[in-house]
């Protein structure tokens, strides 16, 4: 098995070929696996040329929350991860303001650069997608 | 067309197994066709083979082995998310293979439709 491409030979089959992908991030980083497995997911496809996109609504925008301490509940914090992202060419995050101004944060709460998108061009968003992975 | 499935939820607790199931077995009834199905997070819990339900309730991972054989259907589970949670090839149901995340990806470029069932 391939470590970069999660088990796929880089075929005729696949490459050449570009889907715009988009992650959606609905849950918060810690209580449920989804996030953390969610961004497994994100940084095997880096190694696919795709176009990716990655959105943080409802909890979601906790993942991206500056100041996260897990030590007293004995679980990683992965959220440093967030910033690498930008190495593996993965620049577009979006964020929905709705979710963000919901839970008292701002932009500068979070630990990455994002674009604020209302509720309504979120689902434009989707809408110009190939393919929505929501976790 | 063709159909690439997810799922994100394990067996019995969550019903995303089940409607699964069902969805890929209404696509085939209708011509189209299915060429992998992945299972990730709790959803590596229905390759398991030592699930025994009792006898009056539905066997979903013995239905997913059918499924595949009939249709062959690549059913591939997620090495990560199986090994936390203790899927391993010596337990591993017929017609199931244990590879990487990169087997979703590619289902996704191949696919017309890559459809997700989970919470």
């Amino acid at each position: 098995m391939s470590e970069t491409t999660g088990g796929v030979e880089m075929d005729e089959d696949v490459s050449g070929v570009i889907k715009k992908f988009l992650y959606v991030n609905r849950k918060a980083p810690y209580g449920t696996i989804y996030a953390l497995e969610s961004l497994e997911v994100v940084l095997i496809a880096a190694a696919f040329d795709q176009d990716v996109s990655l959105v943080f609504l409802d909890d979601g925008v906790y993942q991206l929350a500056k100041g996260q301490h897990t030590k007293t509940i004995d679980v990683k914090n992965f959220s440093p991860t967030y910033r690498a992202l930008e190495g593996y060419d993965i620049e577009k995050l979006y964020v929905e303001k709705e979710s963000l101004e919901a839970r008292g944060l701002t932009a500068e709460d979070l630990i990455v650069p994002v674009t604020l998108l209302p509720a309504a061009e979120m689902a434009e968003l989707m809408d110009g997608q190939d393919i929505v992975l929501s976790f | 067309m063709k159909f690439g499935i997810m799922v994100n939820e394990g067996p019995y607790t969550h019903e995303a197994s089940d409607t699964a199931y069902l969805f890929a077995k209404a696509v085939l009834e209708k011509g189209h066709q299915i060429h992998r199905i992945f299972f990730y997070h709790d959803g590596v819990n229905n390759s398991t083979r030592l699930t025994e339900p009792p006898q009056d309730d539905r066997n979903i991972v013995t239905r997913w082995s059918k499924l595949a054989a009939e249709h062959q259907i690549d059913l591939v589970v997620c090495v990560a998310a199986a090994l936390r949670r203790g899927i391993r090839d010596e337990n591993l149901a017929e017609g199931f293979r244990i590879s990487g995340l990169g087997q979703l990806i590619e289902s996704g470029i191949q696919a017309d439709r890559l459809v997700v069932f989970g919470d």
